[in-house]
């Protein structure tokens, strides 16, 4: 780094002569580099130290995630080195914030293995977060370049597929968390599968800190939970799921536990992120041989994906889950209980559907992506979200999302089966007066007061809440055109 | 009991009105339509039969066309159920965009869940349409359609 005292102080040091050099002059910053389409490129938001200059910042991030160490090394020569440099070809300041820069920075595919986020993640974000030169480091965005997204297997089964595994089309699904998330035996477990179920939710689902405990072991739930996605299908005729959660220490665990879902005739089965991208690649390759749709549950990425100025993005993290394949992921509510800016939410939902996503810095978009046609991941949205927000909810996400109402259903006061009708009368209504023509968002609460009048259980879950918002300011926002989180 | 398939069992029965309008939604974002009628509405029972073959080329202004169709069909299998089926020829999607009931017998007797022990503690299900004890077109109490 420059602030280094030594040989990189003199101007007149040969690039090869033992010593420090600035990563810039060493060949990990070129401004007139044109990346290549095959390229991987990187946006990072990097907060250099003071004193620190942003362009030899960006270099050293270029660097220390590609081939450099922090000394010169002859080694280097007995390789076309040139060709495995990452280069920061663009660096700038972020608008409005005093010493944060965007750097964007260029990959060559042949630095990273095939069909492998552990190797991609292990390069693009493995040493360089420590990196004292910088106070702070955030990865913003990734292009996968089409060569690197063709290595991988992609979603199990995708949206289309699974629409129509469960012949269900035209309407957000609907699930609810089973609640308490701990402490149920069971057989209790299995009957709020079964209200949620009959009442008309289309799936329940294991919380994600629900494996098997001494309270209730894995395979007795499994057990009655089929019990009671069976007997809701008998009573609605109906296709209904439950996500059976087969999250373990082990991998051995992992796959014994699915195997079993899978003995059940489950359609579903739901993993963790806590897991770690190897496991879950190998879940999402036994679950496309398998048949079986594949749930993630993002546990423990708001540690690392919230804070604006270190860690990684979300979107980032949506990018690799497409790409290691899973056919639902958590991505934010907007109006519910957990951090999400609707600007950036949206730039979320757009990543895991869309084949193509332009650049679009309001969404937090920083290179354009192309999926070339790997199936869409159904975005899953929960966490305090409730039959009220109907209009909200369709307008954010529009119809190809989970909306999962643990709470908004359990909680229901005329019970659990009561709460799932008011939620599948409201979303009904909701997508009728869309399809209508009507302006559902501003017409909505009109629009559901009208269905309540028909259906008791919707007019019981829009009187209890009502008032209930979350209206807290987002931590993670855009830097172009800030929205203000909707309450 | 009810069967809830499609994207509105929840709701009253739609009117030929309202029937109206989703084809209408159909039309304007490019999607095919086609009406399918069955006696045998177990969920897996992925094919009902086809009246007619699928309405590719209709324009916004021949709803009533379409609703023709719906309503010919209830005419033909007044006691069958019979959906509506939106099509989505897009890249990416190729596949069916809105499906929705529009006609269903008057007395639904539903399914009964058959429960046979296989090995520790697994149960195999099997779930028994009640209607599809009779013959096709003798079932939910209508005479034979064919």
């Amino acid at each position: 780094m420059t602030s280094t005292s030594g040989p990189a102080d003199n101007p007149t040091k040969d690039r090869w002569s033992s010593g420090v050099t600035p990563y810039a002059e060493m060949g990990y910053y070129d401004a007139d580099y044109e990346p290549k389409d095959t390229d991987i490129l990187a946006a990072f938001r990097i907060t250099p130290q003071p004193g620190i200059d942003a362009i030899e910042a960006a270099a050293a991030v270029a660097g220390e995630s590609s081939t450099a160490t922090w000394t010169v090394v002859w080694t280097d020569r007995l390789t076309d080195y040139q060709h495995y440099q990452a280069k920061a070809y663009r660096v700038e300041p972020v608008p409005g914030v005093e010493g944060q820069y965007i750097a964007r920075i260029a990959y060559d595919l042949d630095l990273f293995e095939e069909g492998s986020i552990a190797n991609l993640s292990s390069s693009i974000i493995g040493n360089v977060f420590g990196f004292k030169a910088l106070k702070a480091l955030r990865l913003e965005d990734m292009r996968i370049p089409t060569q690197y997204v063709k290595t991988f297997q992609g979603p199990p089964h995708g949206i289309v597929m699974e629409r129509e595994m469960l012949d269900k089309f035209g309407r957000p699904l609907l699930g609810a968390t089973v609640k308490p998330k701990l402490g149920l035996s069971a057989k209790n477990y299995g009957r709020v599968v079964y209200e949620a179920l009959r009442g008309g939710l289309d799936f329940t689902k294991d919380d994600e800190n629900i494996n098997s405990q001494p309270f209730m072991r894995w395979r007795d739930r499994f057990v009655y939970a089929t019990e009671a996605v069976n007997k809701a299908q008998a009573a609605t005729g109906e296709l209904k799921a439950h996500y059976m959660n087969v999250t373990a220490g082990t991998m051995e665990d992992m796959y014994e536990r699915a195997e079993f879902a899978k003995e059940l005739g489950a359609l579903i089965i739901m993993m963790d992120l806590t897991i770690g991208y190897t496991a879950m690649t190998s879940m999402s390759k036994w679950a496309r041989a398998n048949g079986m749709i594949l749930h993630l549950h993002r546990a423990g990425h708001g540690t690392y994906t919230r804070q604006k100025n270190h860690g990684v993005s979300f979107r980032v993290i949506a990018k690799w889950c497409r790409l290691l394949g899973v056919d639902h992921i958590h991505a934010g509510t907007v109006v519910g209980k957990l951090e999400g800016d609707p600007a950036m939410v949206k730039g979320y939902y757009d990543t895991l559907r869309k084949n193509f996503i332009k650049e679009d810095p309001e969404t937090g978009i920083y290179f354009d992506q192309d999926w070339a046609s790997m199936p869409a991941v159904m975005p899953v949205a929960s966490g305090g979200i409730h039959a009220g927000q109907m209009h909200q909810l369709l307008h954010y996400f529009g119809e190809d999302v989970v909306l999962q109402f643990g709470g908004g259903t359990i909680g229901h006061p005329m019970g659990i089966a009561a709460g799932a009708t008011a939620n599948r009368v409201a979303v009904e209504a909701m997508i009728q007066a869309r399809n209508e023509g009507r302006e559902f968002y501003e017409e909505g609460p009109d629009i559901l007061a009208k269905a309540a009048k028909g259906c008791p259980e919707l007019d019981a879950a829009l009187e209890i809440w009502k008032d209930i918002t979350f209206n807290y300011e987002s931590t993670d926002t855009p830097d172009f055109l800030v929205t203000p989180t909707v309450g | 009991m009810r069967i809830t398939q499609g994207a509105f069992s929840y709701l009253a029965e739609l009117t030929d009105e309202q029937i109206e309008a989703q084809l209408r939604y159909a039309l304007q974002n490019g999607w095919s339509i086609s009406v399918e009628y069955t006696d045998d509405p177990h969920p897996r029972n992925s094919y009902w039969d086809l009246w007619g073959t699928p309405m590719f080329d209709l324009s916004v202004d021949e709803v009533e066309t379409a609703m023709r169709e719906v309503r010919a069909c209830r005419e033909g299998f007044p006691s069958h159920y019979i959906k509506v089926i939106a099509s989505d020829a897009s890249y990416n999607r190729q596949s069916t965009a809105l499906s929705f009931i529009v006609n269903r017998p008057e007395v639904e007797p539903g399914f009964r869940l058959d429960r046979t022990d296989a090995h520790d503690r697994v149960v195999r299900y099997g779930l028994h349409s009640y209607a599809t004890e009779q013959p096709p077109g003798q079932r939910y109490g209508q005479g034979s359609n064919e």
